[in-house]
């Protein structure tokens, strides 16, 4: 409605069109698990029946709400295009993002009270107040990761779509749109990757608080190597991102003033993985042990600490967004008379918060009692958003009415570049598993944390690796559910020729005739 | 199709890497099982063997090390706290109500915020409340006789003067969520007391999982009722699936409560 550009209406009606299918699939899913929890766990599912029962009508009438809004949203469409009426329909499509943001919190409410349960005594019965069930003590903190990084993820989806139709694209016009579309979701998805650490951050500190010992278990117990193989997967992320942003260059005839830099980039990237990744303790043999002289390695094991990975991911951050400045400015020349300066400012601001960064992950991390060691993160997480905010602000005033070197040649991306759109879907899937098994974990033998405990014959906590297995099965069956969905996506599109209107004169009958290609699209 | 498939491939191939590094690079580190509550023989036991009893306490199922140790130094280390603790009663800022170390141990453990040790505060509180859980509550839930026993280590530890003897009761039994001590008295006691409302519809609860039991009686009898709690699985009400009522009702209610339930169940009619 703001820009007028059609493409964003061809998209978003485009991609409701798959949100159909996957929501009939989502909902059946959904049933599936919810039989298997009464079936597997009937007195547990008892208990949370009994304490959260409002909840669960509430659930199922806003169910109603959200598939209401969503038919009307799909099939009102065309009927409400122009004027007045396409203001209702975005209307629509807001009430149908908000009742599905209420369908998750109610849900993440059931979740967050198994790891911190409110409104309950110490032996977990209900105190009256079903709010204070509800509201419990890690209900926001989750809440506000979940949100964001399901505005991360959906991104992702739509990305990986985009990526899929522009691979089997017949022309340069369908080429152009889905480029522009997969570029778009991609923007989507890392613009909401950004803040989700320091969301990740919030939750982590909140479990701390409610129980030191569970986030003991979390951060520095048998779930430690879960962090390292969670950064690897986000620097899969990261790395991906910014290949697509450097592949995208090649879109702006400008682009060569800036390619020089990509390799530097590339390398702190890099370098800031390599941190990222690097174990605090060893795993080691005996003879290895007495080697080394102790569990740390004596230059690496410093890397191990948690300011040194925040100030590589903070690094990582910054050196994105870079990249991302320097696509938008790749095919643009500035035209007002402070450019220059303005650059400079930008410099300045990007350099001043480099060495803050750096300097206080060196003096929290090495120079300040363990307590005070995790005090860098606000001043890091502070000086990043900075950066981002002031030079973002500083670039939009630079290149408002900014010349361009040439035409935007959207559709002009290499093949390879899409892979790192389904890259990024794939890990933000796998990735999601694993968050989702260490969130359970680390109630260990508890059903609900401290109240309910699983006293099961067969209960066990599961170690990194066999969470693995089973995160990667359940990835594979997703994406190949994911893949079917674009598919279905594409058939629906498709008319079948009528073959006796093509040739009324021949009706030959040919049991072993192809059948014709249908290759006709309504798009 | 071939973009299908090479989309395919590459989707699993990213998949088996990931799975790769977590299986193979990741070491395998088992999570410990739940703590078991041990059978103490207290009668027969030594104070040495009480103070071991409370080391192992301390390094196990209390947890202490986790933050009590010099590696991560997230709490006070606790060697010398017995010579300590006198100081500390003494102190403006002690807020209990021990006279002497050993008490002093035992309420920093039942309520860690009586004394805080500075700079040990959670943030913003100005060493006034405690991070440290209560050890008898919540996921520690150590027992009387375990806190005794990790008091009387705390003060061997800093060389001071343990000034009781080993307890000689049995540790007070874990109470789980949904069991009274004491039996029921009535049919409509026995069905709040196991639950029976959770899945029933039964005594003004209103559960919809499991058959309507409100005439009951009038369709079943006695013989019928006895075996549908003992063995649950043996008749299946129609419309429902079977397996789902727990098989354990017979071991857990006492003889006088299962006839009050089975003549309640009899008499709904």
């Amino acid at each position: 409605m703001a820009t007028k550009d059609e493409r964003y209406d061809k998209m978003a009606y485009e991609f409701i069109k798959v949100s159909i299918t996957a929501y009939s699939i989502t909902a059946i899913i959904g049933g599936l698990l919810a039989f298997s929890l009464f079936m597997f766990y009937p007195d547990f599912m008892k208990y949370m029946t009994r304490l959260f029962g409002p909840t669960m009508l509430a659930y199922a009438l806003i169910f109603f709400a959200e598939s209401a809004s969503l038919y009307i949203y799909y099939y009102g469409w065309h009927a409400m295009h122009y004027g007045f009426l396409k203001w209702v329909h975005l209307t629509i499509g807001l009430v149908l993002n908000a009742v599905g943001t209420m369908l998750m919190f109610l849900a993440n409410s059931w979740v967050t009270f198994m790891l911190s349960p409110g409104g309950v005594d110490a032996a977990g019965a209900f105190q009256g107040d079903i709010w204070k069930v509800i509201h419990n003590f890690l209900w926001n903190p989750i809440n506000l990761h979940r949100f964001v990084a399901n505005i991360a993820y959906g991104g992702s989806i739509v990305g990986a779509y985009a990526a899929y139709r522009f691979l089997s694209a017949r022309n340069e016009t369908e080429k152009a749109h889905y480029d522009w579309m997969g570029y778009t979701a991609n923007l989507i998805a890392i613009g909401a990757l950004l803040p989700l650490p320091f969301a990740g951050y919030w939750l982590t500190a909140e479990i701390y608080a409610y129980s030191q010992q569970m986030g003991i278990t979390l951060m520095g117990g048998v779930f430690a190597w879960l962090f390292i193989t969670q950064a690897v997967i986000i620097g899969a992320l990261f790395l991906s991102a910014n290949y697509y942003l450097w592949c995208g260059m090649e879109r702006s005839p400008g682009a060569y003033r800036y390619t020089k830099y990509i390799k530097y980039i590339a390398g702190v990237i890099a370098v800031c993985f390599l941190v990222w990744f690097t174990p605090h303790t060893l795993i080691l043999k005996p003879w290895e042990l007495k080697t080394l002289g102790g569990q740390y390695h004596p230059f690496l094991g410093p890397l191990g600490i948690m300011p040194a990975k925040n100030t590589a991911v903070n690094n990582m951050l910054i050196f994105t967004f870079l990249s991302f400045l320097l696509y938008r400015r790749a095919n643009k020349i500035p035209t007002v008379s402070w450019a220059a300066a303005g650059s400079a400012i930008q410099a300045a601001i990007f350099i001043a918060a480099i060495l803050n960064i750096v300097y206080l992950g060196v003096y929290y991390g090495y120079f300040t009692n363990t307590v005070y060691k995790v005090a860098s993160s606000v001043p890091q997480v502070a000086s990043t958003l900075t950066v981002i905010i002031s030079c973002m602000v500083i670039d939009v005033l630079m290149f408002k009415g900014a010349k361009d070197v040439g035409e935007f040649r959207w559709g002009k991306m290499p093949q390879r570049s899409q892979y790192a759109l389904f890259l990024l879907a794939v890990s933000f899937t796998w990735l999601m598993g694993l968050m989702g098994f260490i969130r359970s974990a680390i109630r260990q033998h508890w059903h609900v944390y401290t109240v309910m405990r699983d006293n099961s014959l067969d209960a066990f906590t599961p170690t990194i690796g066999y969470a693995a297995k089973v995160v990667s099965i359940a990835t594979v069956i997703f994406m190949a559910i994911v893949i079917f969905i674009f598919w279905l996506s594409q058939l629906s599109a498709k008319k079948q020729e009528d073959k006796s209107k093509l040739h009324p004169e021949v009706i030959p009958y040919e049991p072993a005739a192809k059948p014709l290609k249908p290759e006709t699209e309504t798009e | 199709m071939k973009i299908f498939f090479r989309v395919i491939v590459f989707s699993v191939l990213t998949i088996v890497l990931y799975m790769l590094f977590a299986t193979q690079y990741i070491p395998p580190i088992n999570p410990a099982p739940p703590p078991k509550e041990e059978a103490l023989n207290l009668g027969a036991m030594t104070m040495p063997q009480f103070i071991a009893l409370g080391e192992k306490i301390f390094n196990g199922k209390g947890t202490c090390t986790l933050c009590h140790n010099p590696v991560v130094k997230r709490a006070p280390l606790l060697e010398s706290v017995a010579v300590r603790a006198n100081e500390r009663l003494k102190d403006p800022r002690y807020k209990g109500k021990a006279k002497n170390p050993a008490d002093y141990i035992e309420e920093s453990m039942r309520e860690p915020s009586a004394y805080v040790v500075a700079g040990f505060g959670v943030t913003g509180t100005n060493d006034t409340v405690s991070p440290m859980p209560v050890i008898t509550a919540g996921a520690i839930g150590l027992n009387d006789v375990e806190v005794k026993a990790v008091v009387a280590y705390l003060l061997q530890l800093g060389g001071a003067e343990i000034p009781f003897e080993v307890p000689r009761g049995q540790p007070v039994a874990e109470k789980k969520e949904g069991q009274a001590a004491a039996p029921a008295k009535t049919g409509a006691e026995v069905v709040k007391k196991y639950g029976c409302g959770g899945c029933h519809k039964i005594a003004g609860e209103a559960g919809a999982i499991g058959p309507d039991l409100t005439k009951i009686g009038a369709k079943r009898n006695v013989e019928y009722l006895r075996r549908a709690v003992l063995d649950p699985d043996a008749d299946i009400a129609q419309g429902f699936p079977g397996g789902m009522m727990p098989k354990d009702f017979g071991d857990k209610m006492t003889a006088g409560e299962f006839k009050l339930l089975v003549e309640f169940l009899a008499k709904s009619k």
